[in-house]
């Protein structure tokens, strides 16, 4: 789950890392009135959505009055933001955040993650700030420092000293640098992260370290214990659809094909869309039926794929392990008495008592094309559809 | 012989007088697997199935002498799970769970060290040698006793092979599903490392997918550890990159984590790599027949 940049700052702020001053508004009035609060003669006004890449995006500008904070906050709130990490009708901005300007001396980067390779939580840290991390990576692979935490005694301050002199956050700052990170990390720890970044973190005027943006990504399975946590999700930064699936226990990612697919497993779920997309077809979704694929289940599945008016046709692919074949078939029959099908249905089942699967199917007098093997069904589906729109 | 369970394994059921564990540990029984009883926190001393229930994992080991335990709790309670099984010396954790917090498993491997447990999972349908000793989900009826060693990060797609296998009357020595979350209990190499050793084991499949190293780590220690021939799909190639695809660890987050680079990567490493799921039994019948025409290994480009 992610949250937006302000619920960060927040949540940082309560692990005492310094953020800069400032507050979230939903009127353009309000905004005003916070840039009056924080004082000063510059302010940011960013706008409040989860994708990246704002800042490209037109969604974060200095303001040098309260006329202009409250201008920028007219332009952004309402409209749709676009940038390189949403798609090209943007997300709806409904908050901007008013932060006090700073003069920034210096930029650094600090990112907090779960390392695969180690199977631990790593610190990472660049004197390349202001930068995807990524890309820093990719170019100058030795400006990334990484240090991985032993989770039995979590992050020491010799850790800390050791990234700060390789990043040269020294002298004076080092202890501020060491602080910052120790903070950062028991926030990560505390709150069941999966992934946390502060970028940039500056040295501002004054000698101090400030976190001037920073985003965080909690573990879905963990929410179960972060009450507080739960709390700050934000359902209209969330595909609709994907939230409507996953109330009915249905993993579905929305593609930009035309077959549609409904599969149980991730795994065999993405070597279907993989098959389609071999097959020269491409997929319009990934949807997971999971484990207990009750008649509800597929019912619901089949309406969630249809309301796509791109899909041409669908893939129903099931290999029944704890799952039974004829449940499975009884599901789909429901499914398709129960609503209109515009389109056609390749059905493959395999796995545990699928002949009498198959029986159900065909006396049922449904119309649907038989595979048997998961190539066959990938080829069939994308023949059909291509029949149809020549 | 076999990889990890076999006839001789002796089963504790973890969470054993729950409705899942139950229904499982009934139908490990009924295929011949050696399931000595169960745990149940506050049940100890009563009977379920027949079998003994234990109040604690020391007190079962003491009185059975398991050495494979099957984790049938939710996922909030699993890592304490594990790590009493860790503690009571079992051989081999399976862990079915879907949904543990990753910084629990984080805490798990760390707790690991020292200890001369193997964990299969989570996120996994277990583990099943054919006809000897099955611990997990999978439907056993696709299975069937053979040479191929399977290995893979998801259940379903492992039935899917398994099924193209045992269709064209290639049977397996044992197969292990590791889990689709990012921090499993045990990776790609400790299984293929198994099955390398293990006399009845003459090919390995590998099913990876999209996210993590583990793969192309896989590829790079089997270049130089692995003898026998290990043919290979990395599901994900049609995934876009940012999303999870249902597993936890399915998440695309950089150049390396794509289906593509990773079957590449595989490929020079020696793998023979499947680019057609469909294709995995078929690719597995070709490997063997040239295993048997010639007795040295060899790199065959698929």
């Amino acid at each position: 789950m992610n949250i937006h940049e302000y619920q960060t700052k927040e949540l940082l702020k309560n692990y005492d890392v310094t953020v800069p001053a400032g507050r979230v508004a939903h009127t353009i009035s309000h905004a005003g009135s916070v840039a009056e609060d924080i004082g000063g003669s510059r302010w940011v006004v960013k706008a409040q959505i989860h994708a990246g890449g704002r800042g490209k995006g037109g969604g974060i500008k200095l303001a040098d009055s309260i006329e202009e904070v409250q201008k920028l906050s007219d332009q952004m709130i309402g409209s749709r933001l676009v940038t390189h990490q949403t798609d090209n009708t943007g997300h709806l901005v409904q908050r901007v955040l008013v932060e006090q300007a700073f003069n920034i001396e210096k930029e650094f980067y600090l990112g907090l993650i779960i390392n695969r390779s180690s199977q631990r939580i790593t610190l990472i840290a660049s004197s390349s700030g202001g930068m995807d991390i990524e890309e820093v990576a990719r170019e100058t692979p030795e400006k990334v420092i990484k240090e991985i935490v032993d989770p039995a005694v979590g992050l020491h301050e010799f850790q800390c000293r050791k990234v700060c002199a390789r990043i040269g956050l020294v002298d004076k700052h080092m202890q501020a640098g060491v602080k910052l990170m120790k903070r950062f990390y028991r926030c990560f720890r505390d709150k069941d992260a999966l992934l946390a970044e502060i970028n940039p973190l500056a040295l501002v005027e004054g000698d101090r370290l400030v976190a001037l943006d920073a985003k965080m990504t909690f573990d879905d399975n963990a929410l179960f214990r972060h009450p507080d946590i739960t709390d700050l999700r934000d359902f209209d930064e969330e595909d609709s659809k994907e939230i409507e699936a996953s109330g009915h226990g249905l993993n579905y990612i929305a593609l930009d094909g035309n077959v549609g697919c409904i599969v149980n497993g991730a795994g065999l779920a993405m070597a279907t869309m993989d098959s389609i997309a071999l097959h020269g077809g491409r997929p319009a979704n990934f949807l997971d039926v999971g484990g207990g694929a009750s008649p509800e289940k597929i019912a619901n599945a089949f309406r969630i794929v249809l309301e796509d008016p791109s899909v041409k046709g669908i893939l129903l692919n099931i290999f029944a392990g704890i799952n039974r074949c004829d449940w499975i078939a009884n599901g789909i029959v429901q499914a398709i008495r129960d609503q209109e099908i515009r389109v056609p249905v390749v059905v493959r089942l395999a796995g545990t008592n699928v002949e009498q699967g198959w029986v159900i199917l065909e006396e049922s007098g449904l119309e649907y094309i038989k595979a048997t093997k998961l190539d066959t069904a990938a080829k069939k589906i994308i023949e059909v559809i291509n029949e149809k729109e020549q | 012989m076999s990889v990890f369970v076999g006839k001789n394994s002796k089963v504790i059921f973890q969470g054993f007088t729950g409705q899942h564990a139950s229904f499982h540990a009934e139908e490990a029984i009924k295929g011949g697997t050696k399931v000595v009883g169960g745990v149940t926190p506050g049940k100890g001393g009563s009977t379920h199935l027949g079998l003994p229930v234990f109040h604690t994992m020391e007190a079962a080991m003491q009185e059975t002498g398991a050495d494979v335990s099957a984790i049938f709790v939710p996922p909030a309670f699993a890592a304490d799970a594990i790590m009493e099984a860790i503690d009571a010396h079992i051989k081999i954790i399976v862990v079915i769970a879907d949904g543990i917090p990753v910084q629990d498993m984080v805490r798990v491997k760390r707790y690991l060290i020292g200890h001369e447990a193997i964990i299969i999972g989570p996120n996994t349908p277990g583990i099943i040698t054919p006809g000897e000793c099955k611990v997990g989900i999978m439907p056993s009826h696709i299975y069937k006793p053979g040479h191929i060693g399977v290995v893979s990060r998801s259940g379903t797609l492992n039935y899917e092979a398994v099924e193209q296998m045992t269709e064209r009357d290639l049977g397996q020595s044992t197969s292990v599903g590791i889990g689709g979350d990012p921090v499993n209990g045990c990776d790609f190499i400790t299984v293929l490392n198994a099955f390398e050793k293990d006399p009845e084991t003459d090919a390995v499949v590998m099913i990876g997918e999209i996210g993590g190293p583990q793969e192309v780590d896989a590829a790079l220690w089997a270049q130089t550890n692995m003898s026998k021939p290990i043919i290979s799909f990395v599901a994900g190639i049609s995934a876009p990159p940012g999303r999870r695809m249902g597993h936890a660890g399915a998440l695309i987050s950089g150049d390396a984590d794509t289906a593509e680079v990773k079957m590449n990567r595989m490929e020079e490493l020696g793998m023979h790599v499947v680019r057609n799921p469909a294709d995995i039994g078929e690719t597995v019948e070709q490997v063997l027949s040239q295993l048997k025409s010639k007795s040295t290994k060899q790199a065959v480009t698929v």
